[in-house]
């Protein structure tokens, strides 16, 4: 068994060509626990690492497969809490009877933990400290494909604590800034991607024209996503729609950025399986193929901070790959799920793949359209983290959805054969093209 | 305002001293002349690991800015809001500077318009760079 970080499945270049992989490697199945607000300290059934263990169950058997099939396990050990505070730790609470005897289980889950507490008795492939969803689900196809393992699951770990998301934590804290924090912090910037995009966004609206509040009918079509996946946030606790009115009357937190450009933290596991095309014939479900995977790496920017040209150019230079490495064109992609943390990255993502034809400064008009699901745009169908919560994942699960043509309510009506979709801003975006169709 | 205090390393500690010398000194690359700031250890155009001293003149505008409502910094929070602005230097616009405009009230910040290099101490001995905007005939 391998435990060590996995590197060298990067495609991360431009000038390497069609993935030669393309087409062989296939999402086979996926699992969802439930999704809540947080993991108050009591319930027992609904830590986090139950919560891991009930996505991959799920996942289990949705693709048909059995613990003994699968000889890869791919597990992202953060829930991207890099500041801490009381939402992101446990401790200094005490902890609990085994296995919730340390953080692990509760606000991490690692491989170990899980192969200590499932029946996974094949496991082969398990690299440590897989870095976020994007990434993984590349390291997944990558793996598959270069025979590492034949069947991976990929588990994606989602914390959410009492207390104020990611504040109490050292940095938020602390008097002084260290580190990078020195030429930020003294000024208030305490960096995240409200940050990163909130001044490109802000030069975009000045180079282009519009005003922030023009984001306002993608946030309220992300909300109605949202409201027509069974696990949604929302659906199970909120379950009423936001209407523009509500958008534009939202208080600010970096104003013009409003509290419904934020998603929503929560406390949830996602966990996808990943196998060969080949096997993926004799499993429960439609294959969903990957065509190609990319990532954009962590581009640093010249100065203090990324501007609008550094931003487009870094989402211009991913979709450039992407197209090299699945053959594949702008006018090929029927369903694009980008990342939407924050909603001021969207159209950053959207203009750089130009979606459905949409160009530079086209994004607030495009919006302002017919983006639903059920119309000739379904632009991010997955509702995305603003209309579900922090998953981080809907953006994949919901094109696999699509693809298998059991989206259910959120179903696209225009036979959508293929789906681009991603995780994070244009500096660290990762990307995956699948397909339905094993000719394409 | 109670700012957060910077904490010089080897890699800052020069850019540091200057600034509570009350002076603007950026690095200069060696090998293609570029600015650079904040300070890392290669330039980013070309490379160089080669930098000179370049007293800087101190002078920028406005590009855009945002007002913080409900940050997350503890120190920061009694300031509620305040703006944070990006201010491009004259000298290399592709360098930039945060600001809280000392002076502008919050949401009134003029796009645009010119700014100078201020100094303003956040602990004893230890000053920050800021921005403020120049007085008409300046």
């Amino acid at each position: 068994m391998t435990l060590q970080r996995e590197t060298g499945w990067e495609r991360d270049k431009e000038g390497l060509g069609i993935w030669p992989h393309r087409g062989k490697v296939a999402i086979v199945g996926y699992g969802h626990s439930p999704l809540d607000r947080r993991w108050e300290g009591t319930d027992m059934d609904k830590t986090l690492g139950r919560y891991a263990i009930l996505a991959v169950e799920r996942a289990m058997e949705d693709a048909g497969v059995s613990a003994e099939q699968i000889d890869g396990l791919i597990v992202c050990p953060q829930n991207g809490d890099g500041t801490g505070g009381p939402a992101g730790r446990w401790a200094p609470r005490p902890y609990f009877d085994p296995p919730y005897d340390s953080e692990e289980g509760l606000s991490i889950v690692t491989n170990r933990w899980l192969l200590k507490n499932m029946n996974l008795p094949n496991i082969q492939y398990c690299p440590d400290n897989a870095p976020a969803i994007g990434e993984m689900m590349g390291m997944a196809s990558e793996a598959v494909a270069t025979g590492k393992c034949h069947t991976t699951l990929v588990i994606y770990t989602m914390g959410n604590l009492p207390g104020r998301y990611r504040q109490g934590g050292a940095t938020t804290t602390s008097d002084y800034a260290k580190g990078n924090g020195q030429w930020t912090l003294p000024w208030g910037n305490y960096g995240g991607n409200m940050w990163t995009n909130a001044f490109p966004h802000e030069q975009y609206n000045l180079r282009y024209g519009g005003e922030h509040d023009d984001v306002g009918p993608f946030v309220v079509n992300q909300h109605r996503n949202g409201r027509l996946t069974p696990w949604s946030f929302y659906v199970n606790n909120e379950p009423y729609m936001i209407t523009l009115e509500d958008y534009k009357n939202s208080r600010y937190i970096l104003r013009p950025l409003r509290i419904w450009d934020c998603d929503r933290p929560v406390n949830t596991v996602t966990a996808y399986l990943f196998s060969t095309a080949e096997r993926a014939k004799d499993m429960r479900q439609k294959p969903i193929y990957v065509l190609n995977h990319n990532t954009g790496g962590s581009e640093a920017g010249w100065s203090s901070h990324p501007t609008l040209d550094e931003i487009e150019s870094w989402g211009d230079r991913s979709a450039r790959m992407m197209w090299e490495g699945s053959g594949l064109s702008p006018k090929d992609v029927d369903l694009f799920n980008p990342y939407d943390g924050y909603s001021t990255m969207v159209q950053f993502h959207l203009e750089a793949f130009q979606y459905h034809g949409v160009k530079r400064g086209d994004a607030y008009p495009f919006y302002a359209d017919d983006i639903r699901v059920e119309g000739p745009h379904p632009f991010s169908s997955s509702g995305g983290n603003l209309g579900n919560g922090r998953a981080r994942t809907a953006m994949y699960t919901d094109s696999i959805e699509q693809l298998r043509g059991t989206a259910g309510k959120r179903q696209n009506t225009i036979n959508a054969e293929i789906a681009v979709c991603g995780f994070a801003p244009t500096g660290s975006s990762n990307w995956l093209a699948l397909t339905n169709s094993p000719s394409l | 305002m109670p700012k957060l205090i910077p904490v010089p390393d080897d890699l800052s500690k020069e850019f540091w001293d200057s600034v509570n010398q009350k002076k603007l000194v950026l690095r200069c690359c060696s090998g293609c002349q570029r600015l650079q700031y904040p300070p890392k250890a290669k330039c980013g155009d070309c490379g160089s690991d080669k930098f000179e001293a370049q007293e800087v003149s101190g002078r920028g505008h406005i590009n855009c800015f945002i007002v913080v409502e409900d940050g997350r910094l503890d120190r920061r929070k009694p300031d509620q809001p305040f703006n944070v602005a990006l201010i491009t230097l004259d000298d290399d616009p592709r360098i930039n500077f945060y600001s809280n405009l000392p002076g502008v009230p919050a949401y009134e910040v003029p796009v645009g318009a010119p700014v100078e290099v201020i100094f303003e101490e956040v602990d004893p001995g230890q000053l920050i760079h800021e921005w403020q905007l120049v007085k008409e005939g300046e």
